[in-house]
């Protein structure tokens, strides 16, 4: 039987305004442990929150370029638990009521778009940092003390749920690549994962293929990285597969996955079976957005990376268009196809060496690039490679290394190309038996030989004409 | 007795005339209630500590110990929050210090203004200046007793169900619970949220005005708070031509109202009608069917909530453990006394998972019903009377064994609380020898209404409120 996985994410973004969510103390990273506080974010007798403004007009853009809909009236409720990084015993948090309901991001996909529906985004404020020191667990059990740092206490978090309309793991990867360029973009947070003011979390099922049943579900936390993200739902699926195809059952858990070594961990369960009493938060006002407001932001909205990679897919393709726009690329693409570049090779050039060479986009003049990219079959690659290193540095003048022209002639390639095959059969018995991909081998060695100063084209040419001969 | 005045009978407004006028210094009549306080307080019992430095240019104040005071240790009469100082003023001390009021010292009250006579103060009860045998009230006992028996000239207190009027009407003081959103929340140590008000206790309907405008007023630290557009009015009028008055039917209908209570309540309703107002009757049937319940969901719902905050973590008691949830448990069980952890077990069942709809959505219901109700009321009537408190004040002991005897003590004041609505408790005359105290509620924003209603009617009641035997 074949499976298909259904997968629904749920995303945390930590907000880069000024200050906190209910509090006027800084956000930031860095500062010494607990200076970033207050009464308020320390949960003191009496103290009270006051919602960030700027908070809530960010979850609002945000909702809009997510295709949702803005509730007129939005209402804080009280999450209520016990844990040391939970100041008030309670999280103030959006429940019933959130600021954004009914969302639909299209992703584009190899084989076209798809559409992943977003159940609602909300407002809420985040926890302090606990470190749990001694124990080997690494969690509040069994650990010899716990140190809080309250500064991230209360900074503002905005949570997105998706529905279950992810059906593989290159797909909720690139639906977070999508969103995450989407919030950037807007200005709205860093989403950097590495940092947390990006998290995911991912639900997991899996149900044979074309039935539309929901099989019970688990919960993968605690990845760090979109590939991350992928991998570990890719071995949670596998788990599960396995788990139904030998008469087992999967049981509703919430595992946290090890990059290092793949395997996924069961949590105790006694962490998380919790009744969080939801409640309306009695010391807020309900959030009531002004029409005109939401009018107002809707028309200021830039245009989105989902709709550029449309755009772009129509000149070269989803892949290439996915990588320009959520790589930050694009709009360095279209002003060096505009400088006279090809789109394609332009696109290669760009997501490829550029990006390699850890030139920042902003900072290259897209006509000098645009020479570069016409001239890059021309010169030696050693000399292309030199140039795009530093297309990114003030001033920089492509006419220099467009006047080095590549060793293209035969009769001083043929000696070398002749030795590269010598050096290699078996190489060339794998090639001729049908392992085509071993060409690149090839050229990359008579490159290597030349110091890079043959052209590729040529090299290529005659290689396939000496194998082929043979 | 002091020297420099007499603290049983020097209203605010007087003593602010003496400061005025240069006649006595603000450290001086600091000093006097301090001496009256060290000569009375060891049986009074009213405060928890006192300030010896006046700092300030005016006359002394008395603060309730759930309003937070920078450096000077706030517990909210709890064993959970001994020795916590905190790093703020609430808005309601910073404005009192603004206005440059002296602060004498922190008031008793019930642990986090739970309960109706003090009796459930983790550092004991306080007395009854009338006598001392018998309770102030609460959970405000403490100020209400530090005013009338001469400790300070005037104080705030909270009210949540009725912990300003209800001891106000035992003590034989005025209080004033106002219009949820007029005063500032910031900083007062929360009981239910969505119900605590700061309001003032005091010897005169005009002091207690006059107190009302120095604290109350929209504040940026309180999402709650509103501005209101009306100032407020120091009473002057004497009469009470065309002030139409509602005494609601069921209030009065009430069993557990004593005779002597009931008696100065209607005799002042006849004099009311002397001054010109108009009585009627009114129907508020499901406010005091419903409001008792609805209340006892509502705010322990809140309260198991805002009593979270008490872990052990970061202030306040730790009873250490092995275990995070080890430690949580022993600090909350040695911290609280048995009013608030009853509170918190009914407000933590009331909202959870499968009772929620029944308990506390449905309390909310009942509450925008009596919302309504009341607002109906006021369609025809401009205030509403009845009795503050079912009784005089009752013996130490007497239903600190019976919650349910307690809870009954603010039968009356609860449904114009959960209807967020100001009321005053003036008193009305004597049964027992002890005050009894009349209600007054008025509509949204209407304390001047009920400043005027009830300057008027103590002008003509014009009862010696000095406690007899300290006469």
């Amino acid at each position: 039987m074949s499976w298909e996985p259904v997968i629904g994410l749920e995303i945390h973004v930590q907000l880069k305004t000024r200050t906190k969510m209910f509090c006027r103390c800084p956000v930031g990273f860095g500062a010494p442990e607990n200076t970033q506080t207050c009464p308020v974010c320390l949960g003191f007798p009496g103290a009270l929150p006051v919602p960030n403004r700027t908070a809530i007009e960010w979850v609002v853009k945000l909702g809009l370029a997510l295709g949702c809909q803005i509730a007129p009236r939005a209402v804080f409720a009280r999450k209520n638990y016990f844990y040391p990084d939970l100041p008030k015993g309670y999280q103030i948090s959006q429940y019933d009521l959130p600021s954004c309901t009914n969302g639909n991001v299209i992703v584009p996909l190899p084989d076209g778009e798809h559409a992943v529906g977003i159940v609602r985004a909300h407002l809420e404020e985040d926890a302090a940092k606990n470190t749990h020191v001694g124990g080997r667990s690494g969690r509040i059990g069994g650990a010899d003390y716990t140190l809080v740092d309250y500064n991230r206490g209360g900074t503002p978090l905005v949570e997105i749920v998706t529905e279950p309309d992810i059906h593989s793991a290159e797909e909720a990867k690139r639906f977070l690549q999508l969103l995450r360029q989407t919030i950037v973009e807007l200005g709205i947070s860093d989403a950097e994962m590495e940092k947390g003011t990006l998290r995911v979390d991912a639900n997991v099922s899996v149900r044979p293929e074309g039935s539309n049943e929901l099989r019970t579900r688990t919960e993968i936390k605690n990845m760090n990285s979109f590939s991350h993200i992928a991998r570990g739902i890719e071995a949670e699926v596998e788990r599960q597969v396995a788990l139904w195809e030998s008469g087992g059952k999967v049981e509703q858990h919430t595992y946290d996955f090890d990059v290092a070594t793949g395997i996924l961990t069961a949590r105790r369960e006694k962490e998380e079976a919790d009744d969080y009493r939801y409640f309306p938060e009695p010391d807020l006002v309900p959030v009531e957005p002004p029409p005109e407001l939401v009018d107002r932001m809707r028309a200021e909205l830039p245009e989105l990376p989902a709709e550029r990679i449309r755009r772009i897919a129509e000149t070269l393709d989803h892949e290439r268009a996915l990588v320009l726009v959520t790589g930050g690329l694009d709009a360095l693409w279209h002003e060096t196809v505009a400088a006279g570049a090809d789109g394609m090779a332009a696109s290669n050039v760009i997501a490829n060496q550029l990006v390699g060479a850890g030139v920042d986009p902003a900072s290259v003049s897209a006509a000098e690039l645009a020479k570069l990219v016409g001239a890059r079959e021309r010169i030696p690659r050693k000399v292309f490679d030199e140039a795009i290193g530093k297309v990114g540095d003030a001033g920089f003048a492509a006419e220099p290394y467009l006047a080095q022209e590549a060793v293209s002639d035969a009769g001083a390639l043929e000696p070398i190309v002749d030795a590269v095959l010598a050096a290699n059969p078996a190489q060339v018995e794998q090639y001729r038996a049908g392992k085509d991909g071993l060409l690149g081998f090839f050229v990359g060695q008579v490159m290597k030989e030349t110091r890079g100063q043959a052209d590729a084209r040529a090299v290529n040419e005659l290689v396939r004409a000496k194998l082929g001969s043979r | 007795m002091s020297a420099v005045v007499d603290t049983l009978r020097l209203t605010a407004e007087d003593a602010l005339g003496l400061v005025d006028r240069g006649e006595v210094s603000p450290a001086e009549l600091h000093a006097a209630y301090l001496q009256a306080i060290d000569e009375h307080d060891g049986e009074l019992h009213a405060y928890l500590r006192t300030v010896e430095e006046a700092e300030g240019t005016s006359i002394p104040i008395a603060l309730k110990d759930v309003i937070s005071t920078k450096g000077v240790e706030t517990t909210a009469g709890s064993r959970i929050l001994s020795g916590y100082v905190p790093v703020f003023d609430s808005t309601v001390a910073a404005r009192c210090k603004e206005a440059g009021l002296t602060l004498l010292g922190k008031t008793n009250t019930d642990e986090f203004a739970m309960g109706s006579s003090t009796e459930n103060s983790a550092f004991g009860p306080s007395r009854n200046p009338w006598d001392p045998t018998r309770v102030p009230g609460g959970s405000g006992g403490g100020t209400a007793a530090a005013v009338s028996g001469g400790l300070a000239p005037w104080g705030l207190g909270s009210d949540t169900g009725g912990s300003i009027k209800q001891p106000s009407a035992l003590c034989g003081n005025v209080g004033l619970r106002p219009t949820y959103g007029t005063v500032s929340r910031y900083g007062i140590v929360a009981f239910a949220s969505s119900l605590d008000q700061v309001g003032p206790v005091a010897k005169t309907v005009r002091d207690v005005a006059l107190l009302y405008g120095m604290v109350s007023g929209r504040d940026p630290a309180d999402s709650t708070t509103v501005e209101v557009d009306e100032p407020v009015r120091l009473p002057t009028d004497e009469r009470l031509d065309g002030l139409r008055i509602g005494v609601p039917r069921q209030a009065v209908a009430l069993e557990a109202i004593e005779p002597g209570v009931r008696e100065a309540f209607e005799a002042t309703i006849g004099l009311a009608e002397e001054l010109g107002a108009d009585v009627g009757e009114c129907d508020l049937p499901l406010s005091f069917d419903y409001g008792m319940p609805c209340y006892y969901l509502i705010a322990p719902a809140e309260a198991s909530s805002n009593l979270a905050r008490y872990d052990g973590v970061r202030y306040g008691l730790r009873e250490d453990a092995e275990t995070y949830r080890g430690m949580v448990e022993r600090t909350r069980d040695a911290g609280f006394g048995d009013e608030p952890k009853r509170r918190i077990m009914l407000g933590t069942y009331a909202l959870s998972a499968g009772y929620y709809d029944a308990y506390y959505g449905q309390a909310q219901r009942v509450r925008t019903l009596i919302v309504r109700e009341h607002a109906a009321a006021f369609e025809t009537f401009d205030v509403l009377a009845t009795p503050t408190s079912p009784t005089v004040a009752f013996a130490l002991g007497d239903k600190a064994a019976d919650p349910l005897a307690m809870y009954a003590c603010d039968l009356l004041t609860i449904p114009s609380c959960l209807a967020g609505l100001p009321g005053l408790s003036v008193p009305c005359g004597f049964s027992e020898g002890l005050p009894v105290g009349l209600q007054l509620i008025g509509p949204q924003f209407g304390e001047n209404v009920l400043f005027r209603a009830g300057h008027a009617l103590e002008r003509a009641l014009d009862l010696d409120l000095v406690p007899e035997r300290l006469r």
